[in-house]
């Protein structure tokens, strides 16, 4: 966009820079925002840098504590567990494995809701509440138990606890969308449009969309703390990412055993989600917040 | 000569069947006039006598129950919408409400473009900031979204969106309503220069008689639906027949005289 020279003196910001400026006013979500993207690159690199595989056994280096402890050894910096695996390398993995697939998870329920929602608010009558409500009643269970479930029909696994957690989250996604969609369709510029010559898919993807996209988001952050916590239970429940793998849930099922005399297994994982699920939820807040605080001025 | 727009007894008649209560019925009885090119008309009339609604009707909002519309003689039928759309632009009475909020005032128009002309991208934008001109903004409002533009320039930019087709009638629902004295004539003059220019039909809607008065050449007055009068905006205003056209005249001049 060519900067326009004339009101210069007055600054415009686009909806989202403006959102992006209220947001910035708040520094805790600021820090969240920091926290998380440290999380992203560590998830897309982490696990480049660490010189051991998260599988790999140190049988010399046995529940060898932190770094900073007396007895510590600073190859590992994060000490090791009961079958000599290196800490650090585990939790980077663990990371990668737990914020990856709720990521995936939740970008999956989102489209698949968004889809169903858009279609429920352009449809009218009957049609519409059945598409609406098609999945109330799953709503009405807690998504781990929806997942326990799902995992106890298609047994165990990584994947098979993404996609009942995924079903789970659909139905808030659907329901946000079908209002959004609603409440803009009766707006005068889709009315406009309309004049233009404009279809309804035209008309969503087009001038809905882009009215719609920060609700996204915020919904989408939401969903994500809970992917997180829920495919961490599913791990440690055994229900989700089996033993062997590094998943963060799994991990602290594991340590479990060795809690007394080694509770770093268990602290740093525990860690790691905690920061993972409140820089998520900071995020959240504040964006929504900016929102509130953008659409009142 | 054939008029510009002609309209045969149209009506609208719209039940509302609540579960419960009474059903309410709305209706608009049939409707006549012609409009000749370059020619004014206003639709005056208390608040709910179905003016926004005979609007909605002439730009294809909502369909009529039965009548018909010929433009240049032709019948408007449903099978060409996008020449009727084409031809018959609206200004919507809230321009902010009409501007949407997420795009900035160059793609809403270049959507509009996109779906009716054959214009590459480049004859796209020329003809963009041609029309912001035309309507007394400059080339880089094209960039600004809806919040960065005053209420006169938001006016504009809705009027730029219904000229940049070049249509042949213009439908105003109510558009000095919220304007200020000085932006409203400002508008005024904008939109009779421009029917100068191009040979607009223009139809508006106002509650303003004074500026009805000054522009429109006719008059339609409406009142719970029916059509009680319409003739030269002269012949109205010095000798209105109705008792319902009397008392707006009467309350607009004895504002005017004090």
């Amino acid at each position: 966009m060519p900067k326009s020279s004339f009101y210069e003196e007055e600054p415009f910001p686009s909806p989202v820079r403006q959102t992006w400026n209220e947001f910035r006013r708040n520094h805790i979500a600021l820090l969240g925002l920091w926290c998380l993207a440290f999380f992203v690159l560590l998830s897309i690199f982490g696990p480049i840098l660490s010189p051991y595989s998260a599988l790999e056994q140190n049988t010399d280096a046995i529940l060898l504590p932190p770094a900073w402890e007396p007895n510590g050894s600073t190859p590992f910096l994060f000490g090791t567990d009961s079958l000599g695996r290196d800490l650090l390398t585990r939790v980077v993995n663990g990371c990668r494995i737990t914020f990856g697939a709720s990521l995936i998870l939740v970008l999956v329920a989102m489209l698949i809701g968004c889809a169903i929602g858009a279609f429920a608010g352009m449809s009218r009558g009957i049609r519409a509440s059945v598409i609406n409500h098609l999945l109330d009643a799953i709503m009405a269970i807690p998504t781990l138990l929806l997942a326990i479930i799902v995992v106890a029909i298609l047994g165990t696994g990584l994947v098979n606890s993404m996609w009942a957690i995924a079903l789970a989250l659909v139905p808030q996604f659907v329901h946000q969308t079908r209002d959004v969609t609603r409440r803009e369709f009766q707006k005068e510029y889709v009315t406009a449009v309309r004049l233009d010559g404009a279809g309804n898919t035209r008309i969503f993807f087009f001038s809905i969309l882009p009215n719609m996209i920060e609700m996204l988001v915020v919904q989408a952050t939401m969903a994500l703390s809970i992917a997180i916590l829920d495919i961490t239970a599913l791990g440690f429940l055994n229900l989700g990412a089996q033993s062997p793998s590094p998943e963060l849930g799994a991990m602290l099922s594991d340590a479990l055993e060795t809690a007394y005399i080694a509770p770093w297994s268990i602290a740093l994982p525990g860690a790691a989600i905690f920061l993972m699920v409140l820089s998520i939820n900071l995020v959240g807040d504040g964006l929504r917040t900016a929102l509130r605080n953008r659409l009142t001025q | 000569m054939t008029p510009l727009l002609s309209v045969n007894n149209l009506t609208y008649c719209k039940k509302h069947k609540p579960w419960f209560g009474k059903k309410e019925i709305f209706r608009l009885a049939p409707v006549s006039f012609e409009l000749r090119s370059g020619e004014t008309m206003a639709i005056i009339g208390e608040n709910g006598s179905g003016k926004s609604l005979l609007a909605k009707l002439l730009v294809g909002v909502e369909r009529p129950t039965s009548g018909s519309m010929q433009l240049n003689g032709e019948p408007l039928e449903s099978r060409q919408r996008k020449q009727r759309y084409r031809a018959i632009r609206m200004i919507f009475q809230h321009s902010k409400e009409s501007l949407n909020p997420a795009r900035p005032l160059g793609s809403i128009l270049d959507e509009t473009l996109q779906l009716n002309t054959t214009l590459s991208e480049s004859e796209r934008k020329q003809k963009i900031a041609q029309t912001l001109v035309q309507v007394g903004m400059l080339p880089e409002h094209q960039y600004f979204y809806r919040h960065m533009l005053s209420e006169g320039q938001r006016q504009r930019a809705t009027v730029a969106r219904a000229l940049i087709l070049n249509p042949q009638v213009l439908v105003a629902d109510e558009p000095f309503a919220a304007l200020d004295p000085s932006v409203r004539s400002q508008t005024v003059n904008l939109l009779m220069g421009l029917q100068r220019d191009l040979g607009l039909g223009f139809i508006f809607i106002s509650h303003n008689l004074g500026i009805v008065r000054h522009i429109s050449d006719r008059i339609l007055v409406l009142a719970d639906g029916n059509v009680v009068e319409s003739g030269k905006t002269d012949v109205i205003f010095n000798w209105p027949k109705s008792e319902y056209t009397q008392r707006l005249v009467y309350a607009h001049q004895a504002l005017v005289s004090r």
